[in-house]
């Protein structure tokens, strides 16, 4: 198999998801399309050799529907003989359009493309796509479909976390968010988003809030409590792991990922158009995996798809230097550091989603780049990247410095 | 010759459909009335003197709907039919009212009585509806209530009147609706007296007459849209998917079927939407859950409320008066609901405070209801009049019957029974309302136990429909019969069996809690035993239910059959626990707060989690259908002992008495239903293999091996003769 390098990325500013957002003006086509002429101009591609555009989005309904793909590829003057499409993997989708465009790659199929995804929270919102999962009384009945928050109240439950420790890493998620800031980790591959006159809108994250103490988020109710026991979505998931008395509902607003705007792009080539056109290779791409996992639980797969990661790579856990994985919700990440015995001060290290957000089909192809930088600026030679998804699935890919 | 519809028509070429069946005091829906509505529909659509049409009915009930019992016979007779052929059957009322409704002349329904079930199906399917002001009219589908939904369009066109959200009430519980309500809602057009009801219809036709419903034109949309795209739609599938499995633990079909004529059918052109329906139907119609609650909540509740054990050639009493012994919780709810009915009771106990308690049940529950607007307070001090407290047992000396409801204590009931014996009439029947004691013994007491019988009513009795009859060994056919007349005046429903330890339904939910238990001992987790239950049906799981009772209960039942037993006494798992956690532990259950569970101040509870020190959890579990398996042929085994035995009369008294008088789950029908539907054989051979796993209390009866043997059943063609009328 050919060897498949990530040559550069970028990704937007996260704006808060709300009709007061900073992003809330822009449309998710100039979002994706702004990434797109970032990444050619940081570059200075010939866009022609570009041999596909693959964008996760995770409600492709409304304005980012259709293709977002091919249409952002057009809307950033692309040539025309750049195709797009887009994927949907849940909150996965933006990892998985980096995989698939590293698969094409690898296979030999394409010497260059283009992974990243989109989502404008604000303008189209959660749900706006319908979906049999949790509509369909056929299909609802037969997956046990539950609410996710109460999917991630379930896994707390599960693995026996308290509210406290979800909290506290909550607190550490901000922090560390609001340091890397400080300390200007996230300059390098942030590019602010522009309006219709050029002017920036949003240079930096908009929803970490440094302030955040234990003692503050201990005074939030639980979101799910209500729903879960008054909708029943308790006792549907309690019908799938009967031996459970009740779930504990420990999730909310301050511990689980904010509801934001933005976009992310990943450059992936082979080392032949690398050479071709100049450009340094900054990482190799050793390993991509999804994989499924029980669908009422939901949120458990990423260390599951993380172990096969590390098989088919020839490795083990100890190998990996760093870790990101999706903070969908705080128990997520702390299901696969108690499952992999993972330390606090090897993932996540510059905070994730509950401080910064989730742009769902965005944020895969965030998190690459934020692991990237990080490996960089610590030189640890190998990571590994992780999303939780909807319906139970979970992608992982494993990036080694070159 | 007509014996069903009968078609006239007026100078103003207004053709009435009288629905009066010649043959039947009820105007039931059947092929026949489908043949004679097709001919009708016919006439009014191809005699242009013909403007249009008003159905109405000749009987003071405007339809009874569909046969259940013909539908139950059906299904079994139907099993091998093609299931295209069966389609097409079920569809065949839904695609007729489509004709109706597509022939091109307006069709009035005229509501002049109880229109539940195919009667609202009918109204439904014409242009317009107008329903009579009257009280006693009832419209609705309460199809649900038997596993079903209305196949004959019902779901289609309340979710185009209404809606998605408003018509998922009106079908997934099948209220009944009062003419006002229905209007309301929008399901129907106008509410008129009585007296105009056919003028009404009648105007309509001539100065309004549009034969064409809205869903049959052009740009009709759905209200509130229809869809998953429907945003409000949406949120209500999502939520009512949840509540329904939450609720139903995905035992029950109907619901879901119903949710997906509204998802699936909303969305589409109404002859396709009926398919759809039609379809659902035919599922539902195949499902055992549909037979065996139909048989069981209808057919043979129905013959237990006509008192088909009543033996025949004795005078029917109408009680005045009754006596009851004993003021505690059961005395006073039998008075209280004898009260309500307009008998008088004297109710006795030991000091006249304990009787004024008694009575004091009554009148805090008639207070509740003048609160909430439900009773007034003359009608109350009517009621409370009638129930007379006293310790004078001589004012028992004019009364026919007596529920003694003392402690359950052999030589206090004695005594009572004695004490009776003196002052009642020679002929007054004793009925004992025991859970567990044998009637027998307790006859033998006095010197007429001819005249003695158990009446097992279920607390809170006011609210409990179940009465089980137990004859004792010299129980007398008329003390039978006038003992169920009680039963049937107090609008309850009998079951009758024999004398025998636990007669049926307390042997019956005992044999449940007892293999539960014996499951802690083995340490499966407790939060799986309940959660199992529930899953299995049975509304309140067995660790809850023994602490509602009291451990102290079982404790001292245990305790009194250790004494009775003497020597030969062999303690079982069960025992052990119930000991330890009472005589060793104090854990008397809720009335104490600490039980299997621990109970919080603030009425919240949670499992104890000291059960493990004594009982260590088994490092692997059993599947939650092992658990399932264990409580219900615990009581499979147990209902066909009882039946073996002679306890049972007839299977319907299990089945009836298992669903209203414990709890067992309503989809399974009871245990001699759920038994038949998994097949004798099958039955037996999972029996045989639960006893070598866990213990001889999974050996099948004889009877179920000759049963399995013979290829018999409890019901239907292949139906055994019950062993106590063999016998007898």
């Amino acid at each position: 198999m050919t060897e498949v390098f990530i040559y550069d990325h970028v990704r937007t500013p996260r704006g808060r998801g709300k009709a007061d957002g900073g992003l809330h003006e822009i449309t998710p086509i100039q979002l994706a399309a702004q990434m797109l002429e970032a990444l050619r101009d940081r570059s200075q591609l010939d866009t022609r050799l570009v041999e596909d555009v693959i964008l996760g989005c995770v409600v492709p309904v409304g304005e980012q529907g259709g293709n977002v793909g091919r249409i952002a590829a057009l809307v950033a003057d692309y040539a025309n003989s750049v195709p797009g499409i887009q994927i949907n993997r849940y909150c996965g989708s933006g990892l998985e359009a980096v995989n698939f465009a590293a698969a094409k790659v690898g296979s030999g199929q394409v010497d260059l493309a283009i992974g990243g995804g989109v989502e404008s929270m604000s303008r189209v919102p959660m749900g706006s796509d319908g979906g049999a999962m949790a509509l369909d009384p056929q299909v609802a009945f037969k997956m046990y479909f539950t609410m996710q928050g109460v999917s991630a109240d379930l896994l707390s439950t599960l693995c026996g976390f308290s509210r406290e420790q979800c909290d506290a890493f909550a607190v550490e998620s901000q922090k560390r968010a609001a340091a890397a800031w400080a300390k200007g980790y996230f300059s390098k591959s942030v590019v602010p988003v522009r309006d219709i006159l050029g002017l920036p809108v949003l240079e930096r994250d908009e929803t970490i809030r440094p302030e955040v103490t234990l003692e503050s988020l201990a005074a939030m109710k639980p979101s799910f409590l209500d729903m879960g026991i008054q909708y029943g979505f308790d006792g549907v998931a309690l019908q799938k792991y009967p031996e459970v008395e009740a779930i504990q509902h420990m999730h909310h607003a301050g511990n689980s990922s904010g509801i934001v705007d933005g976009a992310s792009a990943v450059l992936i080539g082979n080392k032949e158009i690398g050479a071709r056109l100049g450009l340094k290779p900054r990482a190799r791409i050793r390993s991509t995996v999804t994989v499924g996992s029980e669908p009422t639980l939901m949120l458990d797969a990423p260390s599951i798809a993380s172990l096969k990661a590390l098989k088919k790579a020839g490795m083990s856990v100890a190998d990996i230097g760093l870790w990101e994985l999706n903070e969908a919700f705080s128990s997520v990440v702390l299901c696969l550091m108690q499952r992999l015995d993972v330390p606090h001060d090897r993932i996540n290290v510059n905070g994730g989603a509950i401080a910064m957000g989730h742009p769902l089909g965005a944020t895969g192809g965030m998190l690459i780049g934020t692991l990237l930088d990080e490996m960089e600026r610590r030189n640890v030679g190998t990571g590994l990247v992780s999303l939780c998804e909807a319906a139970g699935m979970g992608t992982s890919t494993i990036i080694e410095l070159v | 010759m007509s014996e069903v519809i009968h078609v006239s028509v007026d100078a103003d070429g207004i053709a009435t459909l009288l629905f009066d069946r010649k043959d039947n005091v009820m105007n039931v829906m059947d092929m026949k009335f489908m043949t004679e509505l097709e001919t009708a529909v016919k006439q009014v659509a191809g005699d242009d003197a013909i403007k249009g049409a008003i159905i109405t009915s000749g009987k003071p009930v405007f339809a009874a709907g569909a046969d259940l019992k013909d539908m139950e016979a059906a299904q079994e007779r139907n099993q091998n039919l093609p299931l295209a052929e069966r389609l097409k059957q079920n569809a065949s009322l839904s695609m007729l009212l489509r004709r109706m409704e597509t022939c091109g002349k307006p069709v009035v329904c005229a509501v002049n009585g109880i229109a539940m079930g195919g009667g609202t199906e009918i109204a439904l399917a014409c242009h317009y509806r107008v329903v009579a002001d009257n009280k006693s009219i009832k419209l609705g589908l309460p199809e649900v209530q038997v596993g079903l939904l209305p196949g004959a369009g019902g779901t289609q066109r309340v979710v185009r009147l209404v809606g998605v959200q408003a018509s998922a009430p009106v079908l997934l519980e099948g209220a009944a609706l009062s003419p006002e309500k229905a209007l309301k809602m929008g399901l129907i057009h106008k509410v008129v007296p009585q007296e105009q009801l056919m003028a009404e219809a009648r105007r309509w036709i001539l100065e309004e007459g549009d034969p064409v419903q809205p869903w049959d034109k052009k740009g009709f949309k759905v209200p509130g849209g229809a869809g998953a795209m429907a945003p409000a739609v949406g949120q209500m599938m999502v939520v009512s998917n949840a509540m329904i499995q939450a609720k139903t633990f995905h035992n029950m079909p109907a619901p879901k079927a119903i949710l997906s004529c509204l998802y699936e059918g909303a969305f589409l052109p109404m002859d396709k939407a009926l398919q759809v329906e039609a379809k659902y139907f035919t599922l539902l119609n195949m499902d055992p859950v549909s037979r065996n609650m139909i048989r069981t909540l209808f057919i043979n509740k129905g013959n237990a409320d006509k008192l088909m054990h009543r033996p025949e050639g004795v005078a029917k009493t109408v009680y005045q008066k009754i006596g009851v012994v004993g003021a505690g919780l059961m005395g006073a709810g039998v008075a209280y609901s004898c009260a309500k009915l307009g008998i008088d009771v004297v109710l006795i106990d030991r000091d006249q405070a304990a009787a004024e308690k008694g009575k004091a049940y009554s009148s805090k529950r008639l207070e509740k209801d003048i609160a909430k607007g439900r009773m007034t307070r003359d009608k109350a001090d009517v009621i409370l009049a009638r129930i007379h407290p006293t310790i004078d047992y001589a004012a028992l000396a004019d009364v026919e019957i007596v529920v003694e409801a003392v402690f359950e204590d052999r030589g206090l009931k004695a005594d009572i029974t004695r004490k009776l014996e003196a002052v009642l009439p020679r002929q007054a029947v004793i009925a004992s309302n025991t859970s567990a004691l044998p009637i027998t013994e307790l006859a033998e007491a006095g010197q007429r136990p001819e005249n003695v019988i158990g009446l097992h009513f279920f607390s809170p009795v006011e609210r409990m429909p179940l009465v089980e009859v137990i004859c004792g060994k010299k129980t007398s056919a008329e003390t039978l019969a006038r003992a169920l007349d009680l039963v049937g005046q107090m609008k309850k429903t009998p079951i009758v069996v024999n004398d025998g330890p636990g007669f049926f339904t307390s042997r019956f939910i005992g044999a449940y809690v007892n293999e539960s238990l014996s499951m802690v001992t083995e340490g499966v987790k407790p939060a799986l035993i309940e959660n199992a239950a529930r899953m299995a049906g049975i509304p309140v799981g067995p660790l809850t239910v023994s602490d509602e009772i009291g451990l102290d209960v079982a404790y001292h039942g245990g305790m009194q059959r250790k004494k009775d037993a003497g020597a030969g006494f062999k303690a079982t798992p069960t025992f052990l626990l119930v000991e330890k956690l009472v005589g060793e532990l104090g854990r008397h259950g809720r009335k104490n707060g600490k039980g299997f569970f621990e109970y919080a101040a603030d009425g919240s509870k949670k499992l104890w989690a000291g059960l493990a020190e004594s009982y260590p959890l088994l490092p692997t579990q059993p599947t939650v259908d092992e658990v399932k398996a264990r409580m219900l042929y615990s009581q499979l085994v147990d209902a066909a002992k009882a039946m073996a035995e002679g306890v049972l009369l007839d299977p319907a008294d299990g089945d009836v008495g298992s669903i209203l008088g414990v709890g067992f789950p309503a989809y399974l029908g009871g245990p001699f239903s759920m038994m038949d539907t998994i097949g004798i054989d099958k039955v037996v051979a999972e029996c045989d293999r639960l006893a070598a796993a866990y213990g001889e209390q999974f050996a099948p009866p004889q009877l179920l091996r000759d049963m399995a043997g013979k290829g018999q059943t409890f019901y239907g063609a292949t139906r055994i003769t019950p062993p106590a009328l063999s016998k007898a």
